[in-house]
């Protein structure tokens, strides 16, 4: 395993040899020493290389990731794994604000909490939170999926697209246009498919499905009490 | 006394100036339908403008260059504050963000052949990047958008410049609605939506509120690309002294300040009209909070909202700017609101020149639309051809003043070689009224 010490190391030279490291490389198992909370740790990757982060970080962690897999022993800070495009991200302990916002792919598991705005504008990342999630959580979220295994906050989904949430704990309350959804056979495997994937032992039949009403979907004056 | 005996002389009917003709008919407009007006383009009420500036020209106390003969030099580079590549163009006019999605395939392509033909840059917009922008845009910036519609860490690094939107002039505080008549197989795919619905721009970014989280967003973007290219913050003009003095605490190689003036694809009319400040009034006080920061020349400063000639490109380089950004005129070069579409405007309730309605996607002139049939009317090739024209020209223009005042580059047009028309003006731009050494403000002046 390769190491990067942050505390005799620069951010630089951390990011430049993380997305140095192509497909044919050998170092293909890193981690990241006295992390500190730092901002844009291992961003921008593009290979599949494992990175071990080990303690806190601060905003954007594992942010635009492609291919790799990021873990983090301790905790996220806002937008950890920002944009994803592939990979796997995970982290131990709890994740800020708008923890995945904007992914496109791959998947982000955490096993703590994470706060508001998490999956924000999602566009095709899967996301799995062990625990809670806070308000506003999968703002219009387009694409993906939001697995919550404990509770979500106030206005879960508001103007939703096309992402799927599913909730095994109590919703606050829904946002506008997001409404629960009958879970049928498809949408179980879904979920099967994505606890395995995250390792968490749960049931699908456990969980509620939410998503889009589409009642929002093209501008109609009579529907501007819902903003 | 009878008041309708012909006899009588009669009062003429008077219009309200209050209640004019305009007003009434949005009166009636919203009362029928129940919705507030949409329209694309920028601010149409008249506000100070560089019209009312003057050149000074040369004099026995400055003397001219040569028009024909003695240089005048036009370059700028921008970005030279962190990036390893800063952005090296021919001439101080880029072209604005506008995405695809608003404008054709075509259009953005005859920008993107435009501008490299003229030295200069063109920029993406809400909605990526597409292959035939980025093949044809010698220098292209990359808007970083709240909505992330097509934004993608690939295309990210092919660009020349980062341009993070904080807001734009047309609409600063508010978002955008791509309405679904535009939402084409291509267009829906590329910005991850179904087909046919309305696509919102968010208003403000998902992961960053304020000038602290901006710090490390551009930290982040910097990181992902290396150090290599600028990055720009662009805001909409509403207290420019104070978001020129963030962006540059945030980390920003570049300022891009739009005024009200500066065109949208669709937006609500209340919205165009009523928020925001003209261009004019935005640039001297960007320009202190540079200088107060020891950044002027140091952080550049591009400015757009409203520039249609050289005149204009000069009067805005003279109050301190470094380049403009052009979109609306850049699309009236390319063939928007062209009056050999007059018959067809007219099927649409309009007329040349007054044609705004580029959010319906029924654009006789194929510019914002995404009409097959209707985008074919385009050859980007010729409308390319236009746009590098036009550039050289508003080129021509502004070292023809500079060099009448006395200047070898166009960034040596400074405050002093103008004066204003109006006491709007003097105070917006800070230099004396027209045969006067005062403007309002003026420090010691006691007004």
């Amino acid at each position: 395993m390769q190491t990067i010490d942050l505390a005799t190391q620069s951010l630089r030279d951390l990011n430049v040899t993380l997305q140095a490291q192509k497909d044919q490389t050998n170092a293909t198992s890193w981690q990241v020493l006295n992390p500190r909370g730092a901002h844009a740790i291992a961003v921008g990757l593009d290979a599949p290389i494992e990175v071990t982060v080990r303690g806190s970080t601060g905003y954007y962690c594992a942010g635009m990731n492609k291919q790799a897999t990021v873990h983090v022993t301790g905790s996220a800070g806002p937008g950890v794994a920002e944009n994803m495009m592939s990979g796997t991200v995970i982290i131990e302990g709890d994740a800020s604000q708008y923890a995945g916002a904007t992914g496109r792919g791959g998947l982000l598991v955490i096993k703590g909490n994470a706060s508001s705005r998490c999956g924000i504008s999602m566009k095709g990342i899967d996301i799995v939170v062990q625990g809670n999630i806070g308000h506003m959580s999968a703002f219009m979220g387009q694409a993906g999926n939001l697995v919550v295994c404990g509770d979500a906050g106030d206005a879960l989904g508001d103007s939703l697209y096309e992402a799927r949430l599913f909730v095994r704990g109590s919703v606050k309350s829904l946002g506008a246009d997001c409404i629960e959804k009958e879970m049928r056979p498809e949408h179980l495997e879904i979920l099967r498919n994505l606890l395995e994937r995250a390792g968490v032992d749960a049931k699908p039949e456990e969980f509620r499905r939410y998503g889009s009403a589409r009642r929002l979907y093209n501008f109609d004056v009579d529907n501007a009490a819902a903003y | 006394m009878n008041k309708h005996d012909k006899r009588i002389p009669q009062t003429l009917p008077i219009q309200s100036a209050t209640f004019s003709n305009p007003i009434n008919a949005e009166i009636r407009r919203a009362a029928a339908t129940g919705i507030y007006d949409i329209r694309g383009g920028g601010a149409k009420r008249k506000v100070p403008h560089f019209d009312d500036l003057l050149f000074l020209g040369a004099s026995i106390s400055r003397y001219p260059l040569e028009g024909y003969r003695e240089k005048c030099d036009t370059r700028v580079t921008l970005g030279t504050r962190f990036a390893k590549k800063p952005i090296e163009l021919d001439i101080p006019i880029t072209i604005a963000g506008m995405s695809f999605g608003a404008l054709s395939a075509q259009a953005k392509e005859a920008l993107g052949r435009g501008a490299s033909a003229a030295g200069t840059s063109t920029t993406t917009g809400d909605g990526g990047m597409t292959p035939e922008e980025r093949g044809h845009s010698t220098k292209l910036v990359y808007q970083y958008l709240p909505s992330r519609y097509g934004m993608n860490p690939d295309d990210l690094r092919r660009a020349d410049a980062i341009e993070v939107v904080v807001g734009q002039g047309a609409k600063p505080g508010g978002g955008g609605m791509l309405l679904g008549q535009k939402i084409s197989d291509r267009v829906a795919e590329m910005r991850t939506l179904p087909k046919g619905i309305d696509q919102r721009s968010a208003c403000r970014h998902p992961d960053w509120t304020g000038p602290d989280d901006l710090e490390i967003k551009i930290l982040e973007l910097r990181e992902i690309t290396g150090w290599q290219v600028p990055i720009y913050v662009k805001v909409g003009g509403t207290r420019p002294y104070y978001d020129t003095a963030l962006a540059v605490k945030a980390g920003a190689d570049v300022v891009v300040l739009d005024g009200m003036q500066g065109g949208t694809a669709a937006t609500q009319d209340v919205f165009i009209e009523h928020v925001g400040l003209p261009i004019l009034a935005c640039i001297r006080p960007a320009v202190r909070a540079l200088q107060d920061l020891g950044m002027h020349r140091e952080v550049q400063l591009i400015v757009s909202g409203g520039i249609r000639t050289g005149a204009d490109v000069a009067k805005a380089l003279a109050l301190g700017a470094d380049a403009v950004a052009i979109g609306t005129a850049a699309l009236i070069a390319l063939g928007d609101n062209d009056p050999r579409w007059e018959s067809e405007y007219q099927k649409l309730g309009t007329t040349t020149g007054a044609y705004d309605d580029w959010h319906e996607g029924r654009d006789p002139a194929g510019i914002t639309t995404q009409d097959p049939e209707l985008a074919a009317r385009l050859d980007p090739v010729e409308a390319g051809r236009r746009l590098r024209n036009y550039l050289k020209v508003m080129t021509l223009e502004a070292q023809t003043i500079a060099r009448a005042c006395g200047h070898n580059h166009l960034h040596n047009l400074e405050p002093e070689d103008l004066c204003a028309l109006t006491m709007e003006a003097a105070a917006m731009a800070q230099v004396p009224l027209a045969g006067t050494d005062w403007y309002p403000g003026k420090p010691g002046s006691g007004y």
